[in-house]
């Protein structure tokens, strides 16, 4: 088990890298504690199979430095590393047993039969796999595999972190709560630090402790889930981790207070902006708009262009001068009919200047 | 005027791949079948689209037996999960292709071609060739061709499976609306309960190679008429429990439930209940929720929303409830059942009638 | 599963049966019946029933011809198909190099059989060939006119040169569809290069290397034109293959009863063994 410091970390896949557009990783640096669940979350293409790549050793960075518990693993292998690596598709040997697939990273450390034997079942059994010992591993089902790949990396004694390249690409939504159960419980187990990669937000959310959220080779917000959800760093994240995404509508500031197409509009940091220009839009999740009482008329005046059933709760589509407001609404509360008048929740509507959020000295709370 | 399907089955070699099958597609609509992966979907799709013949049974188009009629000779369009264009095609080549084929008026060709690109937002993209495309833009372009055709069947086997997840919430949003206005019958394969959902129109849930109920949606969704079309139909998965009913209460276990809405009307006896895990919540929704006390296994926050997995009695149960609730797993966890929400079945799985 | 039944379909495979039956059956069929009469001239035939078979079956210069043709197909296997591989592992990935390996190694390819032999028989020529030379001047008595071994040598390397290629080629292909995850595991597992070639990539070339082994195993058994040029199946009859001593029975002596039974043995015995290899090394893969 290691603590992973990223210190400046720059990676180009281009010889003569020159345009910012030529680096794939833009100078992060980032340090993850010993024994933590990590998710690096992102659009195809915004360099989180990059980073994943650096880290495991399996791509030299162009520059900066990884640190493994403080020691420079920059220029070390995979093998030296000591890292684990569960791959979007299963990679398992096809001609081995499943016991042997899990054996073999043992055996290749020459670790002796007897202590082979007695972790392959551990591990067996702590993913459901005792009955399968003797099975031919080309035969198991796609979840069945993505185990065994998970298993080679936890029969090692000595891995210092596990990575997850998009683990349940290939698993059935109901297999993938069951394995994205399985991968957290482990992980309360046994604490091993865990490097989870993923386009996808309930994956990263619900997996990790703390989420790297990755666009265009650079970091918008490392945070928690509950951070990332309440107070987006930038609209990128706000749109992005959310679904729907947040709504983000064009303001204006006068006097410490935002307005939205001539509205009033409360939110918690524009007595923030310090009135230097850029474009300023005011973000606010679906989560925390609703709908006033009938009768009301505070709030934002919107037309109602459609609404879907998602089960537990409905999406409604509202509209107000050309600007599309979301809103979620509990299973079984009514939906105003053609118009309405809708609330933003003031603790949770957000300022952004130029996509980020304006922070500093006068902002409530 | 709709595609049905009249007790069709298929087999390969020894396996029955479909079992007799009977479904009515009306015209205009749109079709979600739902199903976990090798319920039979796939191969479902291909018998309504002619490039498989049912080992027997009929399929209607229109009012005219289409049996065996192989897809060329039919007005049929299909898009997969994997992007499929033609690699050394442009954009405009691709979605003009079907039309080219069919020999139209370049005049017409073009007409179409830039209406479909403007619906699906390609009009810039039309001279690049798909290996320049992001994932999302290839997807539209498969699309894009499948509609210039102006299709009667429009089969679309997964294809946002394979899009990031923004993505696909976004072509998801703008899927109906691409054939609202259009004389067709759209078919669409998931395996996600939540999409089905999404879309609205009708669902036909799936299950080892049947269909186990058709309908609509969202009514399916609410009142299937058994336990295995309630599992398919629900993400996380449904948590049932046998249980008895004796005077007013339920009894699961150790845990004395209320009655409840749902159940009023019905006998004493033995049941099974399903319950959707956002009917199962930290606190009391309504008065006729009810505290059961389990074990904590798995804690899930995904920074709005809280999952948790506890065992009652012998089984694995989840809540699912908006907003951020910390639970320690191996603790004991009091949750709260909706019982008006519960859904009542027969020890045979069928839907108990008349509860609600 | 996905075919469509369309009983007109059999026409498109009309032309194909007519090609078949002109190029394959008719001819096939003439040898059939020569293989069961007895000639006088040019058109006189009577029945002789199964004694050509037998005569051939009996013959030892038949049997001599046949083990020195499984003697010759078992050396090439053993020495194309391990270092076809072991060239096709040392082959770049990527980059600009795997262009020229290709071209290089599709050369020998392209090169016509007989000018392969004449080729060859000019390299090993006893006065002036390079490899002669070569050999002389490393100290052996080299003389493939004279030598049944240096002929058999001569032979083999011939071969091996000739076809090592297209082992190379097929199990070239094979390791570039391996997709790099499976590297990168076994990386990541601690293997070995000979774990990572033992467990991944030798699974994987399976199929490929099936068709590697059957194609050079035909090939190889009804070798021909390269041999009759370099050395005529001699010295005496030391590289008399099977096809060399048919052709002799047929045109040299033009015994067309004995050619014709022996040409269906032959065609029997590559049969037989091409289906044996086949089911053999399927049957294990599914196992």
């Amino acid at each position: 088990m290691a603590q992973i410091q990223l210190r400046e970390l720059r990676h180009s896949y281009v010889d003569q890298p020159a345009a910012d557009s030529d680096w794939a990783l833009k100078r992060l640096t980032i340090d993850w504690a010993d024994g933590g669940a990590y998710a690096l979350l992102g659009p195809s293409g915004c360099g989180k199979t990059t980073l994943l790549n650096v880290i495991s050793g399996l791509l030299r960075p162009t520059g900066g430095q990884i640190l493994f518990d403080g020691r420079d693993v920059t220029d070390a292998s995979p093998e030296q590393r000591n890292i684990a690596q569960v791959f979007q598709f299963p990679v398992i040997y096809d001609t081995m047993t499943v016991y042997d697939n899990l054996a073999f990273p043992l055996r290749n450390r020459g670790v002796d039969a007897r202590e082979v034997d007695r972790r392959v079942r551990e591990v067996a059994e702590m993913l459901e796999l005792d009955d399968m010992l003797r099975h031919r591993a080309a035969g198991l089902t796609a979840d069945g595999k993505q185990k065994i790949s998970l298993g080679r990396g936890l029969a090692r004694s000595d891995v210092n972190v596990i990575m997850f390249d998009e683990p349940l690409t290939v698993i059935d939504p109901h297999l993938k709560w069951v394995l994205r159960s399985k991968l957290k419980e482990l992980h309360q187990r046994i604490r091993v630090t865990m490097i989870y990669v993923t386009h996808d937000q309930t994956e990263a959310l619900t997996f990790a402790d703390q989420v790297v959220v990755m666009n265009d080779g650079e970091i918008v917000q490392t945070g928690t889930p509950v951070e990332l959800f309440e107070r987006p760093n930038h609209t990128f994240v706000g749109h992005f981790i959310g679904s729907p995404g947040m709504n983000v509508l064009p303001c204006e500031i006068a006097g410490g207070r935002a307005t939205f197409a001539g509205l009033p509009v409360d939110s918690v940091n524009a007595g923030a902006y310090r009135g230097d220009g850029g474009r300023l839009e005011l973000g606010v999740r679906p989560e925390f708009v609703s709908f006033a009482p009938a009768g009301a008329d505070d709030g934002i005046p919107v037309r109602i262009v459609k609404a879907l059933d998602a089960g537990r709760h409905r999406i409604v589509e509202t509209e107000h001068a050309d600007h599309k407001i979301k809103l979620l609404v509990p299973e079984g509360e009514a939906i105003p009919g053609d118009t309405a008048h809708v609330r933003l929740a003031p603790e949770r509507t957000w300022v952004y200047r130029d996509g980020w959020l304006v922070t500093g000295k006068g902002a409530a709370r | 005027m709709s595609l049905e399907l009249k007790r069709i089955t298929k087999r390969v070699g020894a396996e029955t791949t479909i079992h007799e099958t009977s479904l009515v597609l009306e015209e205009r609509s749109f079709n979600t079948l739902l199903g976990p992966t090798l319920a039979g979907k796939t191969t479902l799709m291909q018998l309504m689209a002619g490039l498989d013949r049912p080992t027997s049974g009929e399929i209607w188009f229109r009012g005219e037996n289409v049996t065996g009629v192989p897809v060329q000779k039919r007005n049929v369009a299909m898009v997969y999960q994997q992007f499929i264009n033609y690699p050394n095609f442009t954009v405009y080549e691709n979605i003009a292709s079907p039309l080219r084929v069919a020999r139209m008026a370049a005049a017409e060709i073009d007409r179409r071609v830039m209406h479909a690109a403007e619906l699906l937002r390609l009009t810039p993209m039309l001279k690049r060739r798909p290996a320049e495309l992001s994932g999302g833009q290839q997807q539209r372009t498969a699309i894009a061709r499948a509609l210039v055709k102006d299709a009667d069947l429009v089969l679309l086997d997964e294809p946002l499976a394979n899009l990031d997840y923004k993505l696909r919430e976004e072509l998801r949003d703008e899927l109906p609306r691409f054939f609202a206005d259009r004389n067709c019958i759209v078919v669409y394969a998931t395996t996600e309960p939540g999409e089905a959902l999404l879309f609205g129109g009708n669902t036909a849930t799936l299950h080892a190679g049947g269909i186990t109920q058709f309908g609509e949606t969202a009514a399916l969704y609410r009142r299937p008429a058994d336990l295995v079309t309630a599992r398919v139909f629900s993400d996380p998965p449904i948590n049932t429990a046998q249980v008895v009913k004796r005077g007013g209460e339920i009894r699961l276990g150790d845990f004395r439930l209320p009655v409840g809405q749902a159940a009023a009307g019905l006998p004493d006896g033995s049941y099974v209940i399903g319950i959707r895990p956002h009917h199962v919540t930290p606190s009391p929704v309504t008065a006729n929720a009810a505290p059961i006390d389990g074990t904590v296994v798995i804690a899930e926050l995904s920074g709005s929303e809280s999952a948790v997995h506890f065992d009652i009695d012998g089984q694995t149960w989840v809540s699912q409830s908006p907003g951020i609730h910390p639970f320690e797993v191996g603790s004991v966890a009091r949750l709260y059942v909706d019982m008006d929400h519960a859904m009542f079945f027969d020890l045979d799985h069928r839907r108990v009638e008349g509860a609600e | 599963m996905n075919k469509t039944v369309n009983q007109r379909a059999w026409w498109f495979v009309l032309p194909v049966v007519l090609l078949v039956a002109f190029n394959a059956v008719i001819p096939l069929m003439t040898v059939v019946n020569y293989s069961v009469q007895e000639s006088f001239g040019s058109n006189m035939f009577f029945w002789s029933g199964v004694r050509w078979f037998e005569e051939v079956l009996r013959s030892e210069r038949f049997h001599a011809s046949l083990l020195r043709q499984l003697a010759f197909t078992a050396a090439i296997l053993a020495i194309e198909v391990p270092l076809g591989l072991a060239i096709a592992l040392a082959m770049p990935r990527r980059g600009p190099w795997v262009s020229v390996c290709l071209v290089l190694m599709a050369l020998p390819l392209l090169i016509p059989w007989n000018v392969v032999g004449a080729m060859w028989n000019i390299m090993a020529l006893p006065t002036i060939g390079l490899l002669s030379e070569t050999l002389h001047a490393l100290g052996f008595d080299y003389n493939y006119t004279r030598e049944p071994g240096a002929a058999w040598f001569t032979v083999i390397l011939m071969d091996v040169w000739h076809w090592t290629s297209l082992v190379v080629l097929l199990c070239y292909a094979g390791l570039v569809s391996i997709p790099d995850a499976y590297y990168q595991a076994a990386k990541i597992d601690g293997a070995r290069p000979w774990a990572v070639f033992r467990y991944i990539q030798l699974p994987k070339l399976r199929y490929v290397l099936t068709i590697a082994i059957l194609l050079r195993f035909m090939d190889s058994f009804m070798i021909y034109t390269e041999v009759v040029v370099l050395t005529g199946g001699g010295p005496g009859t030391a590289t008399t293959f099977l096809s060399i001593d048919l052709v002799k029975t047929a045109l040299g002596q033009f015994d067309l009863g004995p050619a014709a039974a022996m040409s269906l043995v032959y065609f029997l015995i590559i049969l037989l063994m091409s289906w044996l290899f086949y089911t053999l090394m399927m049957r294990n893969q599914s196992r």
